[in-house]
């Protein structure tokens, strides 16, 4: 039997980006929060501090900072005749654990998803025509206009300390920025990193086809800064420990750097961590939340009353949360009824790797932002009507990192996979190879879901959640134009040898690709379409709010972190301004 | 605990009789409560999580632990029953209420300097407080520290009673500075270094305690705050942090609790009192050469292991890192704070002006006496600075010393 706590005015679960950047928001408005997060306190000088963070074995290959399937885990089948198994081990996706959420291990890379991301059906519909769409696709409209959120993305890049270079500002197009970026209203709070060699060859090579490439914008403070909140952060290092790792030197945009600090300060303020949310509690009529279920690291059961429930976990866990707490009506791919699960969307990736004989890239030199990007061939950046597809990549050519045992894994064509003949060619490819990458978008189908399983459970009894997705030509198609696009800028940059890395035939969860999963709690117009309002306030009840990207109607060739951080300013500034002065639906069915 | 506030205040009003001539403005009151903040009471009357003033914490002193006393107005084990005169007396003088003599790790010597009209406001304040009943046994120090009556000749030694006397030479701005640095800031208890017997030495040139040093605060450039501006000093003062510098240990603690609390006023007089302390007469340092066998070690460690945060030319990064260049700390002749630092690492202050609190990592596990000696020798010796070379065998000591 749950123990009652007293009641507070906001529980938010899950501790992350979106959940520190509520949090901080509804407190300075005065509000009681309590914060309730599954992982442990995590604290850069105490663990993750200069002395230990670019320990790749335990961090970058062990994985210490991510969540154990132990603790929960997801089944997984390609398309709905298959029996989904569990997923033992993460490898195509790694979900956060812990305070600061996948905040902590993030690489930083920051992008406003594009204008027309917002209203995409309609978009593409008025552009080709309704049936240039494949049937199956189930995109939407978000009900939420890009010129709505440029506020909230202006302030989470301030907040999160971002160095780039703006290409439109106020609708002036500015050289060396993004030029197809959507129109901001000033630009980053710190300037772009320095290049990295391979940066400046490709950028050369794009130039030279027409292209119009950029330095990267993200996370990683390209100078010492001090955001809103009155948080300093360090100049990068370029160490290159960013993706998987937590940074030492207070470098990197997180919860930490970022929010915590302040956050941790306000008396109205607390974080339950090592405690993990069973499901939302609703009252008799079913139409409002009463607080949450969780049980703490001794397994003892809490109920904890709030008058708002917020939903801040990683995208996929806020979807399971609803589907257990029977918030929504589940989505059937048999009927097209029902809307939680529906639209989940992932990214799809292809590219170019460049072997040279003459080129040192001292690869070591890096940061998990460093890179030069184009948008040329981004979203509908292009025209698509000759190609017979929709979406679009962003194609960069990047330094993350060269960590030894990652990097150790590139070999050069010919190479022996283990002996004399691999070990002949480490050091050399080490220091020659780079490569230029397309992050592409998926958009949605309706055979591409999430939904409780029907078999497997976890250590609490709950139904595990089961998603089913695989590719679909039109992405098939996509990344294959990506493919070639990035072949033609490797060419152009004269490698001795270089692959063409394209889509696999079917979605694995083995390989690790992206952990950009989106969608399953999405925002939109319609109730039947839509789980969330454009405030990302629940259809149903009205006082849950779900945020992060599992709002998204699809996904696009650009990083979610960006986007998710300017919806959870946003629903925050929905709910400080609105939702308080007349709890209740925000926007009528 | 609201009520139980006021059925405390009711107490002593009903029962002690002395206490009945106490003002109990809101004026007086609220005087009080900043004149206690200004004093840092709460530093050693209360211990981490308890009531406030409860008493209980230990003060650390060469001669043994000395448990600051429940200063509450509980009239059982606080300080309910106290006249006011009993109060002005113990503050004033070291004279308790039985007329036992006070150990100065209470410091009266400086508290002597408060004028009479702030320590009976300060007074008023402590009696609105919780009371608590908590008895404290202060007297923890072992034979022969433990007599009190040695007292007499200490005092005889080293105390010079009687309230502060403004400087009419000096404009009002520094008398009220003078008046917060040596009565209630009591900055020379930990800033001025003390005899065997627990006297003062040359006023504010610095004081080891608790394996940390207390810097000096006089106008020296190299060790002392000769460089800095009264800006920085105010800013140090309010926020814990600032482009040069950070506070730690136990003046993180006088900034959390005292000065970020203070008036921006009364931290500017401060500033302009202290600096206005000469520095003594010093003898020229020179750095050790850069092509000495331990500067090279030194710069290899300090490029692998420091230099991602103090920078390559050991200059920090304002309000996060403090700079090694030109710093007080790193030069000071006594190299205690710079090897706890390295070794055991330490969080610096987190105020509503400086949240971030960033700490430095602890390098005991990772890094050999040797590479320590040598990394600290060359961060005393490089980019300007100059101090003499620490040995591996003080940083054994310190090792051995941060165990306790």
């Amino acid at each position: 039997m749950a123990r009652k706590l007293p009641a507070t005015d906001v529980v938010i679960v899950g501790l992350g980006w979106t959940g520190s950047l509520l949090a901080e928001e509804l407190t300075a408005a005065g509000l009681d929060v309590v914060a309730i997060e599954r992982g442990p306190w995590r604290d850069t000088s105490t663990d993750y501090p200069t002395t230990i963070d670019q320990d790749e074995l335990r961090f970058g290959i062990r994985l210490d900072l991510f969540l154990r399937p132990a603790q929960e885990t997801f089944t997984f089948r390609n398309n709905l005749n298959q029996s989904a198994l569990p997923i033992r081990q993460f490898g195509s996706f790694l979900p956060g654990n812990g305070v600061g959420g996948a905040g902590v291990h993030w690489n930083g890379q920051t992008w406003r998803f594009a204008a027309t991301d917002y209203k995409l059906r309609s978009h593409l519909t008025e552009r080709y025509g309704a049936k240039f769409l494949p049937e199956d696709m189930t995109i939407e409209d978000w009900g939420v206009s890009y010129d709505e959120l440029e506020p909230f993305f202006d302030r989470f890049e301030r907040i999160a300390g971002i160095s780039g270079k703006a290409g439109n500002i106020k609708g002036e197009k500015i050289d060396g920025g993004n030029i197809f970026e959507d129109p901001r209203q000033r630009d980053y709070p710190l300037p772009p990193l320095e290049s990295s060699y391979a940066m400046t060859l490709f950028d050369a090579a794009a130039k030279g086809l027409g292209h119009h490439p950029f330095p990267r914008p993200g996370a990683n403070a390209s100078r010492a800064y001090t955001n809103p909140l009155g948080v300093a952060m360090g100049p990068c290092t370029y160490c290159g420990f960013c993706e998987r790792f937590g940074c030492g030197n207070y470098s990197k945009g997180t919860p930490q750097t970022a929010v915590l600090p302040v956050l941790m300060r306000r008396a109205n303020f607390e974080a339950r961590t090592l405690c993990e949310v069973l499901h939302v509690n609703k009252d008799a009529s079913g139409k409002r939340a009463t607080g949450v279920t969780y049980v703490d690291a001794h397994g003892e059961e809490f109920e904890q009353p709030a008058d708002i429930v917020l939903l801040c976990a990683y995208g996929l866990h806020n979807v399971r949360l609803l589907l257990l707490s029977g918030i929504g009506q589940p989505y059937d791919p048999a009927t097209g009824q029902g809307t939680v699960g529906r639209n989940y969307a992932y990214q799809s990736s292809s590219g170019a790797r460049l072997f040279f004989d003459d080129k040192r890239f001292n690869p070591f030199i890096g940061t998990g932002v460093l890179g030069q990007s184009m948008d040329d061939f981004n979203g509908d950046n292009f025209d698509h009507a000759p190609h017979g597809f929709v979406g679009g990549a962003g194609i960069s050519c990047a330094s993350t990192h060269g960590r030894p045992i990652a990097a150790s894994g590139t070999r050069a064509p010919g190479a022996g996979r283990w002996g004399m003949s691999w070990k002949s060619q480490v050091a050399s490819t080490y220091q020659n190879t780079t490569g230029i990458s397309g992050q592409g978008s998926v958009y949605s189908y309706r055979d591409c879901y999430l939904d409780l399983d029907p078999t497997y459970k976890d250590r609490f009894g709950r139904p595990l959640m089961r998603m089913t997705f695989d590719w679909h030509d039109n992405e098939r198609k996509m990344t294959n134009f990506i493919a070639e696009r990035c072949t033609e800028i490797a060419k152009a940059m004269n490698p001795k040898t270089l692959q063409t890395n394209r889509l696999s035939e079917h979605y694995s969860v083995v390989p690790y690709q992206s952990t950009h999963n989106t969608g399953g709690a999405t925002m939109g117009e319609n109730p039947k379409t839509s789980v969330v309002n454009k405030y990302l306030q629940s259809w149903d009840v009205h006082n849950v709010f779900v945020v992060g990207a599992s709002a998204f109607q699809h996904n696009a060739g650009y990083n979610p972190t960006g986007t998710v951080g300017a919806l959870a300013l946003w629903a925050a500034d929905a709910i400080k301004t609105r939702y308080l002065k007349t709890p209740g639906p925000l926007v009528q069915a | 605990m609201m009520r139980r506030a006021i059925l405390g205040l009711i107490g002593a009003a009903a029962f002690a009789a002395p206490a009945l001539a106490q003002d109990l403005s809101y004026e007086t009151i609220e005087r009080g409560r900043a004149l206690v903040t200004a004093g840092d009471c709460v530093a050693c009357h209360t211990p981490a999580g308890a009531k406030p003033f409860s008493g209980g914490r230990a003060v650390e002193t060469p001669f043994g632990d000395i448990l600051a006393p429940n200063i509450t107005p509980d009239r059982a084990t606080g300080i309910g029953a106290w006249s006011d005169e009993e109060f002005v007396r113990a503050l004033q003088q070291g004279i308790g209420r039985d007329g036992e003599h006070l150990f100065p790790a209470l410091p009266y010597t400086a508290y002597s300097k408060v004028a009479r009209g702030d320590l009976i406001a300060m007074r008023a304040y402590l009696a609105t407080v919780e009371p608590v009943n908590n008895a404290v046994e202060p007297n923890q120090l072992p034979f022969p520290f433990n007599m009190r009556f040695l007292q007499v000749f200490w005092k005889a030694l080293f105390f010079t009673p009687g309230e502060y006397r403004p400087d009419p030479e000096k404009p009002a701005e520094w008398n009220r500075g003078a008046y917060l640095v040596e009565g209630l800031g009591h900055c020379a208890s930990c800033h001025t270094a003390k005899n065997v017997l627990g006297g003062d030495k040359a006023a504010m040139e610095g004081g080891a305690l608790q394996n940390w040093l207390a810097p000096n605060l006089t106008a020296d450039a190299r060790v002392g705050i000769g460089a800095w501006s009264e800006e920085e000093l105010v800013e140090y003062l309010k926020t814990g942090h600032t482009a040069r510098s950070a506070a730690s240990g136990p003046m993180a603690e006088v900034v959390e609790f005292q000065t970020s609390k203070m008036p921006d006023a009364d931290l500017k007089a401060m500033a302009v009192y202290l600096k206005d302390i000469a520095a003594a007469p010093a003898a020229k340092a020179t750095p050790l050469a850069a092509d000495r066998p331990v500067m090279k070690a030194g710069a290899a460690i300090y490029a692998d292991n420091c230099s991602a945060c103090h920078v390559g030319k050991g200059e920090g990064v304002p309000r996060l890192f403090p700079a090694l260049a030109g710093s007080a700390v790193v030069q000071s002749d006594d190299a205690t704070t710079l090897l706890r630092m390295v070794l055991q690492g330490s969080r610096s202050v987190a105020t509503d002006g400086a949240p971030t609190a960033p700490a430095m990592p602890a390098f005991d596990w990772k890094l050999t006496d040797a590479q320590i000696a040598a990394v600290v020798t060359y961060a005393r010796n490089a980019w300007g600075n100059a101090a003499g070379a620490v040995d591996a065998g003080a940083v054994k000591r310190m090792r051995e010393a941060l165990k306790d």
